[in-house]
């Protein structure tokens, strides 16, 4: 039986790069080692199906100890199926914990009752602090009415007048 | 006739799964699906094993394509037993979750996707039991390893997530052995057809021989949690729901356990590592059941007793002897029925005393007495006190090993079997007074002395890291109890019918010892 090196050399070098990712503590790269690894062995099966040949379809005048040996083919194929769906499944898993240390220890699993509470909480915060504006707006309206600059007197009642449109806005909001 | 019905047991659980994805908005129809399905496999099961047992043909060919070009499904004496009583404990887990939580409208659990993964699991399981091939088995262990990453984080809670990343992992990796090896044994012999494996192997220079074996038995090993490979086991299965931990203790390990016994007996029936499994089991064993000991949580503790007591079955496939595998055939089947038990109770007591810790829960033996027969008796009978199953096991596996030591005196590895029996007896004891502590506090004690509570057995013990209460409902739902009291049946059946049982497993046994009679079976004609 004879192997392709190039195909030797490539098997070594993914799974040595392979293994060295998955023994990272991110999840994201343990996935890509477990691809890398994957590959390697999906390419150890083909390197198994030795020399290489005519396309394993047996025709007529064809002698079969031309072809390549279709069997190994079929079991990378499969393999490659295989670890299509374990891909998507934990690519799945990695961004529901990503999801989920986002959220901290609590995770999302909020009760319905308290999630109203904290509705009706951000509400009125939001409330309070559309009011906060309007007062601190108003302060440095009043605050610039002191000066004596006349620049800036005109500016800031110009300015007053758009501060008013969009305090509308951000009620109706 | 029945060579037809084999590969029905895939296909029922395939189709149903399909079924109940579609059915997903109809909780009542996805229910009626898969216990009708598992209902059915079981009834096969039987018919399998009555057929298998007569010696009639129970080989199919998928496809048409024969022996050494194709895929075989082989039914023996061992798939089927294995067969059946997988699919009796499927059936009866399922009425059980369809019951439980898994069921209700928890955040945690949602159902539609329940039945199609648990479905879809027992189809690998039934997969891997009937492959003729190395190849199928793969597949098959694929099948039931996804099912199983589904059933493992269902909900996808943080707790579940952190369990199941290390469990998918531990199993990503076993599967890359296993795939790598089915690559290096195809590329020594050019086949994976294990009939014909068990010829061509032999034929293979010895330190070839090694390298294969032992990486097929790193593989199996991981997914069977033998002791250097078992430190996943009781940091991943405790999490998951109930029902779905009592599936995985009962079967996924055994299926790497019968793996095991595949490989020992037909493929590299020349190549023995005696030595090596031997050492093995009886480290597995002491070292499980220590972990077990200091154990607060009953999940926990059930799970280290778990890994354990599959250093039981390692040492009787160590032994060899038509005996030793007689004994550890038997000895799988009564574990599987036990320990599903014992964790399904466990689910009981979690529902009705709104804890799993040895600290939290007192006074259940007079809250509910018949919860407290559904624990005790599975417990004594893990522990191995006759007149049970596990009491009958255990004999066997050291009457075997006792045989061999006889026998391998002049091989001067007595003492190696006879400290491997030593091991399993003080093993046995140890699991009796974990078991027996618990009971001692949780069933005995009375509820009013839980405050403040002190005592030597409860010095050493540490709680979970994620020690979690849940609300304490004091129903229990009938259909929960009379699954749980179904399966203690079973193990009672066990013990009654411990001698037919035995025999069968005998007769399995022999078939295992002599690869030939697994080679005719797949080529009638002898191997061309």
């Amino acid at each position: 039986m004879t192997a392709s090196l190039t195909l030797v050399v490539l098997m070594a070098v993914l799974f040595g790069a392979g293994i060295s990712i998955m023994l990272e503590r991110s999840l994201t790269r343990v996935l890509i080692g477990f691809l890398l690894v994957g590959n390697a062995v999906n390419i150890l099966i083909y390197l198994m199906s030795g020399t290489p040949g005519l396309a394993p379809i047996l025709n007529e005048g064809v002698d079969p100890a031309e072809i390549s040996d279709p069997l190994p083919q079929a079991f990378v194929l499969t393999a490659i199926v295989i670890n299509l769906g374990i891909t998507a499944f934990m690519l799945a898993l990695i961004y529901r914990s990503w999801w989920l240390a986002q959220l901290g220890a609590k995770g999302d699993l909020i009760d319905d009752e308290e999630e109203d509470a904290q509705d009706a909480e951000e509400a009125a915060v939001l409330i309070r602090s559309s009011a906060d504006d309007d007062r601190a707006i108003q302060e440095i309206i009043d605050a610039s009415d002191e000066e004596p600059d006349e620049d800036l007197e005109s500016e800031a009642s110009a300015r007053d007048a758009g501060e008013r449109d969009l305090d509308d806005e951000e009620v109706r909001r | 006739m029945t060579a037809a019905l084999v590969p029905l047991v895939v296909l029922l659980p395939l189709l149903g799964a399909a079924s109940a994805l579609i059915l997903g908005r109809h909780r009542r129809a996805q229910m009626v699906v898969s216990t009708t399905v598992l209902a059915g496999v079981v009834v096969i099961a039987a018919m399998l094993l009555i057929a298998v047992d007569a010696g009639a043909p129970t080989v199919v060919a998928v496809g048409g394509w024969e022996a050494p070009f194709g895929i075989v499904l082989v039914v023996d004496r061992l798939s089927a037993m294995m067969l059946l009583i997988s699919a009796i404990v499927l059936l009866v887990v399922l009425l059980y979750a369809v019951r439980q939580g898994v069921a209700d409208r928890h955040r945690e659990t949602p159902v539609s996707i329940f039945h199609p993964s648990y479905l879809i699991l027992s189809a690998g399981v039934f997969d891997a039991f009937i492959a003729g091939d190395l190849f199928n088995l793969y597949v098959g262990f694929e099948i039931l390893l996804s099912a199983s990453y589904v059933l493992l984080t269902l909900g996808g809670t943080g707790e579940r997530i952190r369990a199941g990343v290390t469990y998918i992992i531990v199993s990503l990796v076993s599967s890359l052995f296993f795939l790598s090896a089915i690559a290096l044994v195809y590329g020594a012999t050019g086949t994976v057809n294990m009939a014909q494996l068990s010829v061509r192997i032999a034929e293979l220079p010895a330190n070839v021989q090694l390298i294969l074996h032992l990486l097929l038995l790193i593989a199996f090993g991981i997914k069977a949690a033998i002791f250097p490979l078992s430190f996943w086991l009781p940091d991943s299965y405790p999490t998951a729901p109930a029902p779905v931990t009592a599936v995985f203790a009962g079967l996924l390990t055994k299926v790497g356990v019968y793996a095991i016994i595949r490989t020992e007996t037909l493929i590299f029936a020349e190549n023995d590592l005696t030595v090596l499994l031997l050492v093995v089991g009886g480290l597995t064993m002491l070292i499980g059941i220590l972990g077990a000991l200091t154990q607060a949580d009953i999940k926990r503790l059930l799970s280290f007793t778990l890994v354990s007591h599959i250093g039981y079955m390692i040492f009787g496939i160590g032994v060899g002897s038509q005996l030793g595998y007689a004994a550890t055939i038997y000895y799988v089947v009564h574990h599987i029925t036990v320990q599903t038990t014992l964790f399904l109770t466990t689910g009981l007591i979690e529902r009705f005393g709104g804890a799993t810790s040895i600290n939290r829960l007192a006074g259940l033996l007079k809250a509910s007495p018949l919860l407290a027969i559904l624990f005790f008796i599975p417990a004594l009978n893990l522990g191995g006190i006759p007149p049970f199953s596990g009491f009958l096991g255990k004999v066997g596996l050291f009457l075997a090993g006792a045989d061999d030591a006889d026998a391998a005196d002049a091989a001067g590895m007595a003492w190696l079997v006879w400290a491997v029996i030593a091991a399993g007896a003080i093993t046995s004891l140890i699991t009796l007074y974990a078991l027996t502590r618990f009971w001692n506090m949780a069933f005995w004690r009375g509820r009013r002395e839980l405050e403040g509570y002190e005592s030597v057995l409860l010095g050493s013990v540490q709680e979970a890291p994620e020690g979690a209460t849940v609300t304490a409902t004091r129903t229990t739902p009938v259909m929960m109890v009379a699954a749980t009291t179904a399966l203690v049946v079973v193990t009672l059946l066990l013990t009654a019918f411990a001698g037919p049982i035995f025999d069968f497993a005998d007769r399995a046994a022999a078939g295992l010892i002599d690869p030939a009679t697994y080679v005719s079976l797949v080529f009638p004609g002898g191997i061309r």
